[in-house]
């Protein structure tokens, strides 16, 4: 019982990290290329890792934060701009050929030791040269705390049957939650958004009462930002929204089935992919930005594997759907700690040493993508009848 | 403009068509008195085979102008290259086309649709995975909700978004696609495909529309519909090409027909003549040596406007009922 | 169909149990220096000359508060200490313990350490005997050329096939790289640690990376075919076969690099060029191998058939051609060629790792699409230009780094101007 708490507290700890909201944003501008306009952007890691360098540079080389939030920003936006030219015209592959080539070497570029003085190599920049403007917006004060002080330790003595009660209805919540959202129009009226909101808040609670969090409130990697990172994702969703149902969004689909047909209705189709790219990019740059600010700015940690696992997680939990991102990266990064602390746990050391759970976790990613996209392409929240795949 | 209103006011009359007709030049490539597309020196070659080459071409407005000729003659090549889906081998070297007085030589695809003339696909372009409303919706041009930074106001497009729906809804139900109107495109058959293809582009208020084929896979009671649609539009003043195989179509509503083969235009003329001009015949005789334009049979319209007929008395019946 | 991924998933997710019973042997690991904030910082290099790495040589390193301490290069030519406080410190070669057709001008370097917690790179100058430093810059272009034909010759051997699996299936295969990192590392583990001679060894190889690709189409792709998968369906796919891949070998072979055989090879000079014996070898493998392959496709019924499912698949199928075939052999034929290509770049390279096939996959696909998407000859001709360009970039004064750069620069501006590719045909519409 014991292990398993101990599981399960590291996945709830792995699901609210501020790094997890950070992919979800990510993938949410992933969604926009692939999920609603069909655009195989392979390098979402090249977006992301431009964003953080274009907001730590500038913080580390004494701009205002604003400054380097545009910096970043607009550096995804050119690198938009350049992928996009050559390649809007042309099938689909071509977009992904060169999407993952640009994102290597903006990698490679970054690694590259004529450019210590600003992106600090392969080393990458330490968190503590850029963090502190963030940190210092924070207004949740110091020291630390669990975000529900009541947890299950106070109830019975945290006996076992509390727990596996407060586990039964937290995944009876969930499933509700999930199948409503795959029936479509779940917050249409009052009461119906009223319904979802209470479930939804219920169950953050309850989960929070069977793993309680400690955390720093504004340290390195405290609640500050963790507050800010779920924010800007809760955000970003609603912008979504807003974008997809509109007769944009409806272009983009339009474009995703045949963009001969929509280009024979006199729409401008290379310009709508370009602004898909770019907005979907623009995403890309603040979850990388969102990425680093609890760590620091590694170039290998954004790699071709990141890019990866943002898709991994985004057909997890639905492509072209609202919150088939954000759900999607939470069992992603929750689900892979939990894989790996399993196998920690029951698969003796001789078997397979610490290293090695690590890399068995990825593999199991690996298939799972695979699995994935064979049976069940869309995803938990997904319609299969909408969603067909077309290059 | 008033020429041109009068002009359309007569052509809704079968009489004053032929009439306007007979005073055209049948040679191919001749000038049309009010020409609405304009062709010259058009060529495309793939490696070193020449799909399309025509020299000259005009199509008259409001009139309904059938292209035909024998398969693989370069008809739907021509449609690409005209509507700006593929590039001309003679770009530059003086190809030259224009619609409605606009050069088109460089435009693209998109442009081209703007400018006034929609085209549909031989195979047909229905979005599948996308309702049958949504398709309609998507025809409709100068949409504010189509603007990224406008989308995210709804305010901004809500009512506009309501005219659309109320307009596509009309189509609908002229084109007998009412009752499908929230299935997915994916789910109707493939004749109601061609219907909503023809509808989503007449969406945009085209001045011309250029039809690939629109009765293949048709069933005939459909084909009678089609045709009474086509047939409408042009009174309604629009201009139509078209390509079609089926000579009993072509001679039914065709106002004006144009041959291919081999990539060139090798007649021009009204429909019952040109079906016996020795060039016609040669370019389908080369192609099929079983078949004989000049039989009567193959050409009488008996049992076509049998077919017709019953279809008519069909209507009707329905029609009382409601 | 549903039995096939089922067992392809097991092996994958079996493979870690399999490692049980092969990890007997504890290898010989390049010592690790971890620099730990505020504590420690680490001063690492490589030894190296412009032809190879070299082991077993001795440094000192002497620095601030009396520091002193003697290193030996590893077998990679790879050194480190760890240092506690910043400050200068000096990295001195005891020349007696260089090889003997080593030499140095530069015996001594001094590195800053700046601050603790990081690991600073220090650059030791060494040479080969017969190397001047001051060959002119025309040597140094014959000897980047001969560099670039022996890249793109190998990049040749993966990209082929890959487009040829283009060409038919019309599929983007991500994890065509991984298929040339296995090849090096089977390599490794039968040549180096298994003991098998090198031609026994390498034929060997290439049997196991075929039979990875018939395998491969047998269960995987023939099956999702026919159930039906789009194009982008399979392409992720083949992402996360690639991932798992990855992983796999990480979980085998961990990050190290590994060599698949252990002497250092034998450098033969031919004027301004100096090349290692291996890559003579590798380089007329190659062109055989490509030429076979190009005869193939060109004079025997097979390789027209190929091509003409290449050309229509469908047209193919109508005309009588067993196209499931066809595609099981260009598989096979494809996966082998890479193997064949990660074994000889792994030679040549001196060595492999788990991500070596990744770094050359987007060289791979620049190929690819330089040539024209699905065209063999295409592919073998973008491959040569990608090579060469990546290899003759830095002597004209592109920055080592940005050199893989280069590459993507020219692909871009080729799509601008010739979007099929160099010798790709367009599509058709409508
Ligand atoms: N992209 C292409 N590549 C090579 N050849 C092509 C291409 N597109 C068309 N062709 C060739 O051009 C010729 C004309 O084709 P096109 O489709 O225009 O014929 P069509 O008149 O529309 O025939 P159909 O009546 O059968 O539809 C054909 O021989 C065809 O094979
Ligand atoms: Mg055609």
């Amino acid at each position: 019982m014991d292990t398993i708490q101990l599981i399960l507290n590291g996945m709830m700890r792995e699901a609210l990290s501020p790094q997890t909201a950070a992919v979800a944003i990510a993938v949410i501008g992933l969604n926009i290329h692939f999920g609603f306009t069909g655009l195989l952007n392979m390098g979402q890691s090249g977006f992301m890792l431009l964003g953080a360098y274009g907001f730590a540079i500038s913080i580390w080389h004494d701009l205002p934060m604003v400054v380097g939030l545009l910096f970043g920003f607009g550096a995804a936006l050119i690198f938009a701009l350049i992928l996009g030219a050559p390649t809007l015209k042309l099938r689909g592959d071509y977009l992904a050929i060169v999407t993952i080539s640009a994102a290597e070497i903006i990698r490679y570029v970054g690694r590259s030791a004529l450019l210590t003085d600003f992106t600090g190599s392969a080393q990458g920049i330490p968190g503590s040269q850029y963090r502190s403007s963030f940190t210092g917006l924070s207004f949740f004060g110091s020291g630390s705390f669990t975000l529900i002080p009541f947890n299950y330790t106070d109830v019975a003595d945290g006996a076992a049957w509390v727990r596996v009660l407060g586990w039964a209805i937290a995944i009876a919540i969930v499933v509700v939650l999930v199948l409503r959202l795959r029936r479509g129009g779940a917050f249409n009226g009052i009461a119906q958004a009223a319904l979802m909101g209470l479930l939804l808040v219920a169950g953050v609670f309850l989960l929070f009462f069977l793993f309680p969090v400690p955390n720093q409130r504004t340290g390195v990697n405290g609640w500050w930002v963790r507050f800010v990172a779920w924010g800007l994702v809760l955000l970003c969703t609603f912008v979504v929204y807003l974008l997809v149902r509109s007769p944009w969004g409806r272009l983009l689909r339009g474009i995703r089935e045949d963009e001969d047909a929509i280009r024979s209705l006199g729409k401008n189709v290379f310009s709508i992919k370009m602004q898909a790219l770019i907005i979907g990019g623009l995403f890309g740059a603040l979850g990388g930005i969102v990425y680093v600010l609890p760590a620091s700015v590694q170039p290998d940690s954004m790699g071709r594997s990141l890019t990866f696992f943002c898709y991994t997680a985004l057909l997890i939990g639905g492509a072209a759907t609202i919150f088939g991102p954000v759900l999607g990266a939470v069992i992603f990064f929750a689900a892979r700690i939990g894989i790996k602390y399993t196998a920690a746990a029951y698969v003796p050391d001789s078997i397979m040493n610490n290293q090695q759970t690590e890399q068995f976790s990825y593999i199991v990613v690996g298939v799972a993508l695979m699995l994935i996209v064979i049976f069940r392409p869309q995803g938990i929240l997904g319609n299969k009848r909408e969603l067909r795949f077309n290059v | 403009m008033s020429d041109q209103t009068v002009a359309s006011r007569n052509l809704a009359d079968p009489v004053a068509r032929r009439e306007l007709v007979s005073g055209f030049d049948a040679s191919p490539g001749g000038s049309k008195p009010d020409s609405i597309l304009l062709v010259d020196k058009i060529t495309r070659q793939f490696g070193g085979m020449t799909a399309v080459d025509v020299e000259h071409l005009e199509v008259q407005r409001g009139l309904i102008t059938a292209l035909i000729g024998p398969n693989g003659a370069g008809k739907t090549t021509f449609f690409n290259l005209i509507t700006g889906f593929d590039r001309p081998t003679s770009a530059g070297k003086g190809a030259h086309w224009a619609f409605d007085g606009r050069t088109l030589d460089k435009t693209s695809a998109s442009s081209v649709a703007q400018a006034g003339m929609v085209r549909t696909f031989q195979l047909t372009k229905a979005l599948s995975a996308m309702t049958v409303i949504e398709n309609m919706m998507l025809g409709a041009q100068n949409q504010a909700g189509e603007n990224l930074f406008k989308s995210m106001f709804r305010g901004s497009w809500r009512k506009q978004e309501q005219e659309i729906e109320a307009k596509a809804d009309e189509l609908l139900a002229r084109f007998k696609l009412y009752e499908k109107k929230d299935d997915y495109a994916g789910s109707l058959s493939g004749g109601q495909r061609k219907l909503l293809e023809m509808a989503r582009a007449l969406m945009s208020d085209p001045k011309m529309i250029m039809l690939d084929e629109p009765m293949a896979g048709v069933n005939p009671a459909l084909t009678q519909s089609l045709l009474g649609h086509i047939q409408g539009l042009r009174d309604e003043g629009m201009t139509v090409l078209f390509v079609e195989h089926d000579m009993h179509v072509v001679r039914h509503i065709s106002d004006w027909v144009a041959v291919m083969a081999e990539g060139r235009l090798v007649a021009e003329g009204p429909a019952d003549t040109v079906m016996s001009n020795p060039a016609v015949i040669d370019a389908y005789l080369g192609a099929h040596h079983d078949t004989d334009l000049g039989d009567d049979a193959l050409l009488s319209d008996e049992a076509f406007e049998q077919i017709e007929g019953e279809v008519e008395a069909e209507r009707e019946a329905e029609e009382e009922q409601q | 169909m549903v039995r096939g991924v089922a067992g392809l998933v097991l092996a994958l997710l079996l493979t870690p149990l399999i490692a049980l019973i092969s990890s007997g042997a504890a290898n010989a690991v390049d010592t690790l220096c971890l620099a730990e904030a505020d504590k420690t910082a680490c001063i690492a290099g490589t030894l190296r000359t412009e032809a190879d790495v070299v082991p077993d040589v001795t440094l000192t390193i002497t620095g601030p508060g009396g520091f002193s301490e003697e290193v030996t290069t590893g077998e990679t030519g790879k050194w480190n200490v760890q240092v506690t406080e910043p400050g200068a410190y000096v990295v001195k070669i005891d020349e007696d313990s260089l090889p003997d057709d080593v030499v140095t001008d530069h015996p001594e370097v001094t590195i800053n350490v700046g601050r603790l917690g990081a690991t600073q790179a220090a650059t030791l100058d060494v040479r080969t005997g017969s190397y001047s430093a001051e060959s002119s810059k025309f040597d140094e272009l014959v000897q980047s050329t001969v560099n670039g034909l022996r890249l793109g010759l190998l990049l040749a051997l993966a990209s082929v096939g890959l487009s040829l699996i283009y060409g038919t299936t019309g599929l983007s295969n991500f994890a065509h790289a991984e298929q040339v990192t296995l090849g090096g590392i089977l390599g490794y583990y039968l040549i180096n640690r298994g003991g098998l001679s090198l031609i026994v060894g390498g034929i060997l190889v290439v049997v196991i990376c075929a039979f990875t690709g018939w395998f491969q189409d047998r269960v995987l792709w023939q099956p999702l075919r026919r159930r039906g998968l789009g194009l982008t369906q399979l392409m992720i796919v083949t992402i996360g076969l690639s991932l798992a891949l990855q992983y796999c070998y990480q979980y085998f072979v961990g990050a190290r690099t590994v060599r698949v055989v252990q002497d250092n090879p034998e450098v033969s000079t031919f004027g301004p060029i100096t090349i290692t014996n291996q890559s003579i070898v590798a380089m007329a493998i190659s062109v055989v191998v490509l030429a076979a392959v190009g005869y193939a496709l060109l004079r025997t019924r097979i390789g027209r058939a190929t091509r003409a499912v290449s050309d229509n698949p469908a047209l193919a199928a109508a005309s009588g051609i067993d196209t499931d075939k066809v595609i099981r052999l260009v598989w096979t034929v494809a996966m082998a060629l890479a193997g064949l290509s990660g074994l000889l770049y792994a030679l040549v390279t001196n060595g492999i790792k788990w991500d070596t096939g990744l770094q050359i996959l987007l060289l791979l696909f620049a190929a690819v699409t330089l040539g024209g998407l699905g065209t063999a000859f295409g592919a073998l001709l973008g491959a040569l230009i990608i090579g060469l360009v990546v290899e003759i970039s830095p002597v004209l004064g592109m920055p080592g780094d940005f050199k893989y750069a280069t590459a993507l620069l020219i692909l871009i501006l080729l799509l601008l101007v010739r979007p099929q590719g160099l010798l790709g045909k367009p599509q058709r519409v409508g």
